[in-house]
């Protein structure tokens, strides 16, 4: 019987007998070259995509349902086809900047298989009639840029990419481009700015969904690195087998990087929409338990952006619309798993930290709101709380996001889940993010948050009563 | 007055000539002049603002956005420790805390003899080999304590050769061979249709017929 493991020169990554759309080089120790490319039927969708017509190519990807990887999980076919016809140059930014907490797969992908994501990027150009495609990789990433551009400067030099591709009329330019340490930039408006070489600020939607206005004011498709790495499957072996993997509403795999507290964290390709949380945390193919056998907690089930998940919610499988209707998303498919051992609220805060860091600030509620969220929750967590903070902190979660906040359900207390999405007066929804954490602890571990507070209350001095809690001031 | 070195220039130039439009090299212009002298100068932005065919103050604007562009001399040697979720739920905030004993200097400092920077950061997309941390954005996975002293005395005895110094990131540059490319223009002339977009015509031709 084989041994399925951890395969030393791709971090993390666990090869199981899970499918293989898209990790299938990854125990090749070169898989990053063109020769171990060419060999394993590298580049062979592109040469059947080119026996097609474009529409027809657009058909296929439509048919197969491939869900966006970057945390939307908009269905690209259908993004594909937002684009106003003859409004020419269409551009494609591919998003590699990778920074949601949590999230480790498309730097793998980048690392392990830059030639797969080169052809899935040459396929979308072919089907979409692109121009020119500019393949954005996070800055902190040298092995991914330095990776893609050897794979680049291989490709051209084979007549994969540039002038007359495989001899045919077909002619796309990819430009390797790099990004400078800032997560809003992987907000796709955001990334768009920051190729304009702006400071990396969203755009209000409408007018600019990229589709319709994006680079340079052009029809732009904005699509995640593990998006485009299925395509090159997808046209070799067709929308029916890839539709084979997975369920109904969520067909193909997804690579989910599973951290914190279990026995084996790891990065798995696994069935979307049929494996649960409960076989990702507990199997023997997945991550074994958690640590000494203690108990599960919580956990954050896509991202640091979702709204956290509990013990009740591990039978749901990995599907996102289910997800949504229990109160979260996959987003990225960044799975962060907090043992019983674990501070709700210091947990909590460093999440909305990272929020209240990588607030743009180009808007009020999100760039005052998680400065707040932040002090409010560290001076709980430094036992400095005051009695009025939880309410506090649920009223600067409206002012970001008003109304019921998704969450999950919870059945010792007979609560409903509310779904996702959630409002926002913001222009984009990273200030609406640093709510989760907040709302997600605090509707389980109330009990939690007034330990803390009423630590420093429980101090005989002059406890001040509610309503002359002192108003603070900027 | 010129910053760049002359083979600097030239890639410059290289970089430039990938974009649609100049300005949408200042990025990648700005990690070229960190790579040079391991931290942005003025006298850099200044030629950056030339070569993209904008100001200055423009340059510094869109780089002061960025997390990595320093316009300070900072540390030859940047040590990144992620504190995020996955990490700190595994002893990210412990490793700082051990960095900054080992070398005497709180996060966001250098030290005294410019060797080493210490940073707290964001999740490095390496959350399952938590604890983990970068220097110069080179991945260090699953580290103890010790091994991070271990690290340092490396990088303090030469013996860390697999990291370049800061500024430094991807090792091999894209390069389009002359005549290989497909032709990056300015968007206002490519407005044409792509040519084998007329693949699609024939067959709506054939449907039709
Ligand atoms: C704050 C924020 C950060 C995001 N970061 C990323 C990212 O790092 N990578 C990514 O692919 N998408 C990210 N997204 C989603 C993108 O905006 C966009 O939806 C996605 O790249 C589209 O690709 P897809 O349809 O293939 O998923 C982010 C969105 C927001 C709001
Ligand atoms: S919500 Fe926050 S990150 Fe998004 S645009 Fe507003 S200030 Fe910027
Ligand atoms: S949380 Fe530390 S690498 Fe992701």
């Amino acid at each position: 019987m084989p041994t399925y493991d951890y395969v030393p020169h791709a971090p993390g990554y666990v090869d199981n007998d899970g499918p293989k759309i898209v990790t299938s080089r990854f125990v090749h120790e070169d898989s990053h070259t063109l020769e171990r490319y060419e060999a394993t039927n590298g580049y062979e969708g592109l040469r059947r995509a080119l026996d097609r017509t474009p529409a027809d190519v657009h058909e296929e990807v439509r048919d197969a349902v491939v869900l966006g990887r970057g945390g939307a999980g908009f269905p690209a076919g259908v993004k594909w086809g937002f684009m106003p016809p003859g409004k020419f140059p269409y551009y494609l930014v591919v998003n590699g900047d990778e920074s949601e907490p949590g999230t480790y797969k498309d730097r793998l992908l980048m690392e392990r298989d830059p030639h797969q994501l080169i052809e899935g990027c040459l396929i979308t150009c072919y089907a979409l009639g692109l121009s020119q495609c500019f393949l954005y990789v996070r800055g902190e990433m040298p092995a991914a840029q330095e990776n893609l551009a050897q794979a680049l400067n291989e490709a051209y030099a084979k007549g994969y990419v540039g002038k007359n591709i495989m001899g045919t009329e077909f002619s796309v330019d990819i430009t390797l481009t790099w990004g400078a340490g800032a997560y809003i930039v992987g907000e796709e408006t955001a990334l768009i700015e920051s190729l304009e070489g702006n400071r990396g600020m969203p755009r209000l939607k409408p007018p600019f969904f990229p589709a319709a206005i994006g680079l340079y004011g052009q029809p732009t498709i904005v699509n995640n690195v593990e998006t485009l790495s299925n395509l090159p499957w997808l046209l070799v072996n067709g929308f029916e087998q890839y539709k084979a993997h997975g369920s109904e509403a969520s067909p193909g795999s997804r690579m989910v990087a599973v951290s914190g507290h279990v026995n084996r964290p790891g990065v798995y390709e696994i069935e979307q929409g049929v494996t649960t949380f409960r076989d990702l945390l507990y199997g023997d193919n997945f991550c074994r338990g958690i640590r000494n056998d203690n108990e599960l907690k919580m956990f954050v089930p896509g991202g640091g952006s979702a709204p956290w998940f509990f013990p009740e919610q591990l039978d749901l499988p990995l599907e996102g619309r289910t997800v949504g209707a229990e109160g979260s998303m996959l987003g990225s498919g960044a799975i962060m798993v907090m043992d019983e051992t674990t501070d709700a609220v210091k947990a909590a805060l460093r999440l909305v930290r990272f929020y209240a860091r990588e607030s743009c600030g180009k808007c009020t509620p999100c760039r005052e709101g998680t400065t707040w969220e932040e002090r409010i929750l560290q001076r709980i967590l430094d036992g400095e709380g005051r009695p009025s903070d939880i309410d506090k902190l649920l009223d600067i979660a409206d002012n970001i996001s008003p109304g019921p906040y998704p969450v999950a359900a919870d059945p010792s207390q007979g609560l409903d889940a509310v779904p996702f999405p959630p409002k926002q007066t913001t222009i984009c929804p990273l200030g609406p993010s640093s709510v989760a954490p907040i709302t997600s602890t605090i509707r389980r571990f109330r009990h939690e948050y007034e330990a803390k507070i009423t630590k420093r209350d429980s101090i005989p001095v002059m406890a001040a009563p509610m309503s002359s809690d002192p108003v603070e001031v900027g | 007055m010129s910053y760049f070195t002359a083979e600097n220039l030239e890639t410059a130039h290289e970089i430039i000539s990938r974009y649609p439009r100049k300005k949408s090299a200042l990025i990648p212009l700005l990690h070229l002049a960190q790579e040079q002298e391991g931290w942005v100068t003025d006298n850099a932005m200044r030629q950056i603002a030339e070569l993209a065919d904008t100001t200055p103050a423009e340059v510094k604007g869109t780089g002061s956005f960025y997390e990595m562009f320093k316009f300070h001399p900072v540390g030859a040697y940047m040590i990144n420790v992620c504190t995020n979720l996955a990490c700190q739920l595994l002893g990210g905030e412990e490793l700082l805390a051990h960095a900054e004993e080992s070398l005497g200097i709180k996060a966001g400092g250098t030290t005294a003899d410019g060797m080493f920077t210490i940073e707290d950061v964001e999740c490095i997309a390496a959350c399952t080999e938590a604890p983990c941390l970068q220097v110069n954005y080179r991945y260090k996975l699953r580290l103890t304590a010790d091994d991070l002293d271990q690290l340092i005395d490396d990088i303090r005895n030469g013996r860390a050769t697999d990291i370049p110094e800061h500024g430094t990131l991807g090792l091999v540059r894209q390069h389009i061979p002359a005549g290989a490319g497909a032709g990056i223009v300015a968007p206002e002339q490519a407005t044409e249709r792509p040519v084998w977009l007329a693949r699609n015509d024939a067959a709506a031709e054939g449907r039709e017929g």
